[in-house]
């Protein structure tokens, strides 16, 4: 004790600590303690870790600005196609363009926002075998916040900038009565989203750590489940519809929500409780990746050598 | 209280073979099996050992990346497994193979993300950095990438990186791999002198050993997980009687060369290799095979430590 | 001859053997192009509902457009990616200015390595999803048992225009000092132009003519169409001879910019 507080007051100090124990106590003090102590220290260490990404990538002279024009392209192509589709219909499942644009641009933010925080994680195979998770793994930050910021890039922006595009659109071309829940719900609805499609990201990427090569098994939920979620639920088997209500959550990114604010029936006829659940079921997605990547970091068996 | 302590330790793999075309088979490897060893604080410790003997999954254990499969392990009073962030400020990590500072960025960059991971006190770090600046003579080489940087540069900004937020325990896993010779003093004069005046706890892996010779006082050698030799260094020589070799190539295919002094161990072809004491001059054998042979070329190899480690296994008792 | 044959022959089956070991990969990869065929199959079975023989498929023909293309996607590669990744690595190491002066061709070599790929991923990949939509979604399985070499020339053919088009894309490593930007936008405009999103005759007039004389057109939009027997007669000679013409063309070119690429090496060392 006497020794930090001295380390930090004055400069009448030993060169170095002379038996290693003298270190135990500011060290206690310097651990985060507690819950939220430690969540934020999570995000301080994701943090960290992405501003060395962001710096590290600025070595490269790669054009940020053709790489994010081109990742606005890619990302919008989902939705040309949409719009291709209305060129020769005027109504899709019984959703017009403008609900269209409502789905395509809650789910894409979701995804978008849900990829710039923590998509990186679904490199982890590579990581594994590049030996990069045992260097994580022993510096005092949580390995989940530096596998997820590795190799952050805000070139991801592009997916969330042209969602927000469609989303504004979409809303200034609906006949919506915007009450303050439904402005509300919206609100609630893209946080909630984005932490569902990150759950499943991480979720999803845990899986590496026994199937090292599944990189791609997860962009079913994770990419798929942004696809399925930009068209109607109208459109769908209702087996399908029941599947991502109850097993994997994606409905609770938009399509329930939605159903609220447009005022639509429910294919599936539940109770409407489940329009305002999906803060609930975000909730339940973290916990549920939590364990799962506790799990996983429990049987990972390094990188080898 | 001993600062790494182990109790009856084991990790096990599991790993899915195949076997016939179609058919996989699943078979346990026992890379650490039932290891108990205690180091006090301030040792300098040479864990050596074959290559598979397990002294990286030690390592690893040690660490907190790997979950041992059983047993009991404590590091300065943590467990690795359950509070490894915890224990990582205690200690400090150098992996031969792999570097942990960013490749892209320059040095100083990679140190200074430390301070801010690690919580080191301003006033601690910059009398940390500045000492191994010195010690290292890293000044020229903080403002360079590191990718840019030789190996045994590297190696040095690696091991700088380790010390900023003075562990107790310092773990290196090769540290001297792939370097040159004046690289290796350097890295052995420098932990020597983190030993011996900081005071800090060193256990060291490597498979050169002039490193063991030059710094540890104590030596534990593993093999196929269990512990075969702990003790000091003269032991080890002792025990390990240990043989060079000369590879003869003749003018073609013969019977085996029969000199005094030296037997022969293999035959390939019109090359054959023998081997003679370690302490025995190697001339009046090379004049008897040339006396009595067709003989082109030779070269004479130094003892490998596998051979002297292999030569202890099979003498000592295990345990 | 017969040595060099064998040689690019041994070349495709070593890549077609690598690619078979990623086994866990192929697995999740053909779960993923699955998920997605069953997604898109319902998009289009409601733009079908809504406007019943649009673009000149039936409904059964729609669907199994979907199914056929998801199949398609990997085999080739209308994102990029089989040899390219080899290639980009090599420039990262610099190896690539040693692998001009081989004795082996470099593009035979690269050309050999990528059909190896693609016929593994044919089987691995493609197999799986159509299987899947024949069962699920009924898809329209050709009625000629003829369709079917014709549909696997037509498919081999798309790979050899897929193959031109990455391969100038790869090439361009050496002008440019980031083909990373080119193979981005290479990966909208061939997923757009290909047919891999919507039907080319979906496209708004204008759009759609430029797209169907464009080479992505011999990616997914031919083979499929021959698949589900639409292009039959003159009209599929017209589809065969349309990706053959751009195959050779784009093989050319590869050929041409192999040859800059290898005089700008001499010149400036790499
Ligand atoms: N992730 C893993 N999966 C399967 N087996 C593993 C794994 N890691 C290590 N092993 C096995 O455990 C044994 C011990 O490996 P370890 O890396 O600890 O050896 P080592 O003593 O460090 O050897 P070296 O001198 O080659 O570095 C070996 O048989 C190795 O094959
Ligand atoms: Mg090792």
């Amino acid at each position: 004790m006497a020794e930090y507080l001295v380390e930090n007051g004055s400069s009448v100090r030993p060169e170095r600590p002379l038996e290693p124990e003298s270190l135990l106590e500011p060290e206690s003090l310097l651990e985060p303690q507690g819950r939220l102590e430690r969540l934020r220290w999570a995000l301080r260490s994701w943090q960290l870790s992405a501003a060395m990404w962001t710096r590290a990538a600025m070595a490269y002279r790669t054009s940020f600005v053709l790489m994010l024009g081109a990742n606005i392209m890619i990302t919008s192509l989902d939705f040309v196609v949409v719009i291709l589709m209305f060129q020769h219909t005027d109504r899709l499942g019984g959703w017009t363009l403008p609900e269209l644009g409502l789905l395509y641009g809650t789910s894409a933010f979701a995804l978008g926002m849900a990829d710039l925080l923590v998509g990186s994680v679904d490199a982890l195979g590579e990581r594994i075998r590049a030996g990069t998770l045992d260097v994580m793994l022993i510096r005092p930050a949580p390995a989940l916040s530096q596998v997820c910021a590795e190799r952050f890039t805000l070139r991801r922006l592009g997916r969330p900038a042209q969602a927000t595009v469609v989303l504004l659109w979409s809303v200034s071309a609906l006949r919506v009565d915007w009450s303050w829940d439904k402005v509300l719900l919206l609100a609630a609805l893209l946080v909630s989203g984005t932490v569902i499609f990150g759950a499943l990201f991480v979720g999803g990427a845990t899986l590496q750590f026994w199937w090292g090569e599944a990189k791609e098994l997860q962009n079913s939920f994770t990419y798929g489940g942004a696809t399925l979620l930009h068209y109607p639920p109208t459109v769908f088997a209702k087996e399908l519809v029941a599947g991502v209500t109850f097993g994997v959550p994606l409905a609770f990114v938009n399509w329930l929500p939605l159903l609220h604010i447009l005022g639509k029936p429910d294919p599936l006829g539940l109770p409407a409780a489940f329009q305002f659940a999906s803060p609930l079921a975000a909730a339940l997605s973290v916990l549920v990746a939590a364990l799962a990547w506790r799990a996983g970091l429990r049987a990972y068996r390094g990188a080898g050598n | 209280m001993a600062l790494i302590e182990l109790e009856d330790v084991a990790r096990t793999f599991t790993i899915r073979a195949k076997v016939g075309r179609l058919r996989r088979e699943r078979r346990e490897v026992r890379a650490v099996d039932g290891l108990s060893f205690t180091v006090e604080a301030g040792e300098c410790v040479g864990y050596i050992g074959p290559n598979g003997a397990g002294k990286s999954t030690t390592i690893k254990m040690l660490t907190g990346i790997l979950v041992p499969s059983a047993g009991r392990l404590r590091v300065a009073g943590v467990d690795p497994a359950r509070e490894r962030t915890r224990l990582a400020r205690r200690i400090g990590v150098v992996f031969g193979q792999r570097t942990t500072l960013w490749w892209d960025l320059p040095l100083r960059d990679s140190y200074d993300l430390a301070r801010r991971i690690y919580r080191i006190p301003d006033a601690r770090y910059r009398a940390n950095l500045d000492r191994c600046v010195e010690l290292l003579e890293l000044g020229p080489l903080l403002d360079t990438p590191v990718r840019q940087l030789s190996l045994g540069q590297r190696m040095r900004g690696d091991l700088a990186a380790a010390l900023l937020h003075d562990p107790q325990v310092l773990y290196l896993d090769e540290p001297t791999i792939g370097l040159d010779v004046v690289s290796k003093v350097r890295v052995r004069e420098f932990l020597r002198e983190i030993n011996t005046v900081a005071g800090t706890t060193v256990l060291l892996t490597t498979h050169d050993l002039t490193d063991i010779e030059q710094l540890c006082g104590r030596v534990m050698v593993i093999d196929h997980g269990r512990m075969v030799y702990d003790g000091g260094l003269d032991g080890l020589h002792a025990t390990g009687r240990s043989e060079r070799t000369l590879v003869v190539d003749l003018a073609g295919p013969s019977a085996p060369i029969e000199v005094p002094g030296a037997r022969v161990v293999k035959v390939d072809g019109a090359r054959q290799w023998l081997a003679f004491p370690a302490e025995d001059s190697a001339a009046p054998i090379v004049a008897a095979v040339a006396a009595g042979y067709p003989l082109l070329d030779l070269s004479v190899r130094e003892p490998a430590i596998e051979d002297v480690i292999a030569r202890m296994y099979a003498k000592v008792p295990i345990g | 001859m017969g040595s060099s044959a064998r040689l690019y022959l041994a070349i495709a089956r070593g890549s077609f053997r690598r690619y078979s070991t990623y086994r866990a990969a192929t697995l999740a990869g053909v779960f993923t192009n699955t998920v997605f065929g069953f997604i898109l199959a319902y998009t289009f079975l409601a733009l079908w509902r809504a406007r019943p023989g649009l673009g000149g498929y039936d409904t059964s023909q729609a669907v199994t457009y979907i199914w056929v293309s998801q199949s398609l996607l990997i085999t080739v590669a209308v994102w990029g990616g089989g040899f390219q990744d080899d290639v980009q690595e090599r420039f990262r190491t610099g190896d690539i200015a040693v692998d001009l002066y081989r004795p082996v061709d470099f593009l035979g070599w690269w050309l050999a390595a990528d059909l190896g790929r693609a016929g593994f991923q044919l089987l691995a990949r493609g197999l799986a999803p159509i299987t899947a939509g024949a069962i699920a979604f009924h898809a329209r399985m050709p009625h000629s048992p003829l369709t079917w070499p014709v549909f696997l020339l037509s498919v081999l053919l798309a790979v050899l225009v897929s193959f031109g088009l990455r391969y100038l894309v790869s090439l361009s490593g050496f002008w440019l000092h980031d083909s990373d930007g080119v193979r981005a936008v290479m990966l909208v405009v061939a997923m757009f132009f290909s047919g891999m999103l919507l039907p080319l005759g979906l496209f708004p007039d204008g759009l759609r003519q430029a797209a169907q004389v464009l080479p992505w057109a011999a990616l997914i939009q031919v083979p499929t169409d021959i698949f589900l027997e639409r292009s039959t007669g003159s009209a599929l000679l017209a589809g065969l001879g349309f990706q053959l013409a751009w195959a050779v063309v784009l093989l050319a070119l590869g050929r041409a910019a192999q040859l800059l690429a290898t005089r700008k090496v001499v010149v400036q060392g790499g």
